[in-house]
């Protein structure tokens, strides 16, 4: 069901081309079933270790200082009645940060869909360099960008886009792809980041060891003289308040201040969702995300800025809103509570899925919980090939992510809710799937009491499978899912029905213990 | 008080000792017990693969059956299927346009409990061994699983039923509060990683070097126990209603052979 919230509906995004599983290519969706992308990944050793530490540190930090604070679960309130206001009030308060951003000298462009947030940015990349200005940008991280392409895009076009997050500067230069939110280079160890750095970074001493140290400061050198060079940044967006349009950016290492700072030109690329209301309101975020993502009280580097202030920080500053696929979100009335996501990552530390598969089974460059919620509904699921329509079964539900998730996202449900609609998709099918007709044959039989019983009797056969071994070991397809690490016990020799009906016979009711009940 | 019985339909079929160890602790306390004999399966397994139109006539066979019991409360063995009572069955009802049939849901599962509830809030149970007649001698584990630890929030009750269970030695397991992986389809649809966190769990269960590992879900169970009996672990499963069920003098003759403890500890009343 869809509520119509004043923002007309737009066409699924594409990417650059057509994949070759006939889908769109896109950064938000693969071309594996995550199962079959995942079995490759658990089988990885290097990448459950390196995942296994790195989570387990995280969930322990995270664990530590949320526990300190008393109002943690007000918090997680606050912060989620203030993003239902955000999605409610969307259309109002995006045309209010617009307002408050072009009147403090920015510039604000809609961009619908990737393709035209590439150009956007690429055209105003283009705009900022004078001739012999050296085609490049430095960017801060930003999930907005990678969602869209825009490294790559600028690629084509001859433009070289710099990551300077210490982590994504680890996966651009190994050529690889972000595995987590917060941590993109989750999925490495130290080792393999210096090798990286020796392979990929001219300027990288010949002696680098893998001292996280060390290597942190080969990076700042390589990084440093970019800083000082380019006349361009790139960043995304952690928060933008409509009431004063200020623009926040929460970081670690210092590096994405120098971004936003240094150069002439400032773009930020952010999706529709990430406004707040008021500045008030980062009290509760500022909270809320550097324990969640960090497991830090306050992030060392918080940074805020309004248009452009003469004489100080870039003196261009344009910010591109990026719909692709939000409003599509935001239309339904289950799937919008995903867009209250601020990008935190703790639903995947604690996730044991992912903490197994690691973020490229996903296929997407959201991993994770909400990554297997929020990728189907941007990008849409295109029939039960389609590497999406995996992503809301890559979970047992377990729970833990809707624990953890600082503003209450109930991901299990949504979970749930989108396996249902995988379903409900493909009802049309002339000829159903093994899960259709085992499905629709199990609800034949456990909606009549004696159909249930005469099946349960059918059971009895396994007692022949068990044989003396009193276990069954294998079983064919597509049951052999189970019985490839699992035995099952032997069926029981008479199940409860049976015993109740051979001591009570038809009756419900037994006889009453003791004379009266109590 | 007069209390129906939800057996569930895995532990039905596959662990009826699990349902008698049930019936044996409400009859032990002096409660009427009712098993609706027409009753099958919550439909939870439906639910939670999607298939929400095919759960519609389950719930709805569900919630007539034990609407006719005429019960003041209905006990399963089974967090996850009493969480599927709570928190889907009338979300399954409103899809399927029946709002009728939701408020009676929604009124059937207020008198739900899983077992640990129902013998710590409801019935008031401090002390297994005095007021239960638990015996266990045995080194035991608990695995909270999930959906009572994170849907039902039952929290310290299964511990605080097993530590008064005379002779036992509960001992902690590590890394407890994760999932062992089974996840319901999840354990066919995704094997590889379920499979992954199976490992994980039966590598705390050895290094807690019980020798019984008990939980409040046959599901759970099976899947652990399945795991533990394919690898010669060593360790057996044994439902948190059979360990309370069993005293001084059902005490097990000998080990079962099958994956999961059935046969022995529960059947005696």
């Amino acid at each position: 069901m869809t509520t119509f919230l004043g923002i007309p509906r737009r066409s699924r995004p594409s990417g650059h081309g057509m994949g070759h599983n006939g889908l769109p290519d896109s950064p938000l969706r693969g071309h594996t079933s995550f199962p079959d992308a995942a079995r490759s990944a658990v089988g990885n050793t290097q990448l459950r270790r390196n995942l296994g530490n790195a989570t387990a540190t995280i969930r322990a930090k995270r664990a530590a200082v949320v526990g300190e604070l008393d109002d943690w679960e007000a918090l997680r309130d606050a912060g989620s009645a203030v993003k239902q206001q955000v999605m409610a009030r969307l259309p109002e308060l995006l045309e209010q940060l617009e307002a408050q951003v072009t009147a403090r000298g920015g510039v604000v462009h809609w961009a619908a869909d990737a393709d035209e947030a590439n150009r956007i940015v690429a055209g105003l990349v283009e705009n900022s360099l004078q001739p012999g200005d050296a085609r490049e940008a430095v960017k801060v991280k930003s999930m907005a960008t990678q969602e869209i392409g825009l490294n790559e895009y600028l690629e084509e076009r001859g433009i070289e886009a710099f990551e300077t997050d210490l982590a994504e500067l680890i996966v651009q230069l190994g050529g690889d792809t972000p595995s987590h939110i917060l941590v993109p280079a989750i999925h490495r160890n130290r080792s393999e980041i210096r090798e990286i750095f020796l392979r990929e970074m001219p300027d990288a001493p010949a002696d680098l060891s893998d001292e996280p140290r060390r290597l942190a400061m080969a990076a700042r050198e390589h990084l440093r003289r970019k800083f000082l060079s380019a006349k361009v940044a790139i960043s995304g967006a952690n928060f933008a308040i409509a009431e004063t349009g200020t623009l926040a950016v929460v970081e670690s290492e210092g590096n994405g201040r120098m971004c936003l700072t240094l150069p002439e030109t400032l773009i930020t690329v952010m999706g529709i969702e990430k406004l707040l209301p008021t500045f008030a309101d980062l009290e509760v975020f500022l909270q809320l995300l550097p324990r969640s993502s960090t497991g830090e009280r306050m992030n060392p580097y918080t940074s805020l800025w309004t248009g452009v202030t003469p004489g100080d920080g870039p003196q261009n500053f344009h910010l591109v809103l990026l719909d692709n696929g939000r409003t599509n979100a935001l239309a339904d009335e289950v799937g919008r509570a995903a867009l209250h996501c601020i990008r935190c990552s703790a639903c995947l530390n604690v996730c044991p899925v992912y903490e197994r598969a690691g973020g490229h089974a996903y296929g997407s460059v959201y991993p994770g919980p909400i990554g297997a919620v929020l990728t189907p509904q941007l990008t849409g699921i295109d029939g039960h090939d389609d590497p999406n329509a995996s992503l809301p079964y890559a979970s047992s539900l377990c729970g833990a992510c809707f624990d953890a998730c600082p503003v209450k996202i109930d991901i299990p449900s949504l979970l749930v809710e989108l396996r249902g609609r995988v379903v409900d998709a493909d009802r049309d099918r002339t000829i159903p799937g093994g899960w259709d007709a085992a499905m629709r044959a199990a609800s034949w039989v456990m909606s009549s009491g004696k159909r249930f019983t005469a099946a349960e009797k059918a059971m009895k056969a396994g007692r022949v499978l068990a044989g003396k071994k009193h276990k069954i070991s294998s079983l064919p397809p597509p049951l052999s899912a189970w019985t490839t690490s699992r035995d099952l016990p032997e069926p029981p020799r008479q199940t409860f029905h049976q015993r109740w009906r051979a001591e009570h016979g038809s009756s419900d009711d037994a006889p009453a213990p003791g004379g009266e009940p109590r | 008080m007069r209390i129906a019985l939800l057996a569930t339909c895995l532990a039905d079929a596959m662990f009826p000792d699990v349902a008698a160890a049930t019936v044996t602790l409400l009859q032990r306390l002096g409660h009427q017990v009712v098993f609706p004999q027409a009753q099958t399966c919550c439909g939870q397994m439906h639910v939670n693969t999607g298939y929400f139109a095919e759960a519609l006539p389950i719930v709805r066979h569900h919630v007539q059956t034990f609407e006719a019991a005429g019960v003041d409360a209905i006990v399963a063995p089974s967090g996850s299927c009493v969480g599927s009572v709570r928190h889907q069955h009338a979300m399954i009802a409103r899809k399927g346009g029946d709002d009728g049939l939701a408020a009676a849901a929604t009124d059937l599962s207020a008198r739900t409990y899983e077992l640990s509830e129902l013998l710590v809030d409801v019935l008031g149970i401090t002390d297994s061994a005095a007021q239960l007649g638990s015996y266990f001698p045995h080194r035991v584990t608990y695995h909270p699983t999930c959906h009572s630890l994170r849907m039902l929030r039952v929290g310290e009750k299964p511990l605080q039923l097993l530590s008064t269970v005379q002779g036992i030695d509960l001992v902690e397991l590590p890394g407890a509060d994760q999932c062992c992986g089974f996840g319901g389809t999840f354990a066919l649809k995704n094997p590889d990683v379920s499979t992954a966190m199976l490992a994980d769990k039966m590598a705390g269960i050895i290094a807690s070097r019980a020798e019984v590992c008990s939980a409040g879900d046959s599901s759970c169970l099976m899947h652990i126990g399945g795991g533990l009996s394919r690898m010669r672990v060593g360790v057996r499963t044994v439902h948190l209603a059979e360990i309370l069920a069993a005293t001084k003098e059902s005490a097990p003759a000998a080990n079962p052979a099958s994956t999961t403890a059935t046969g022995n500890v529960g059947a005696a009343r």
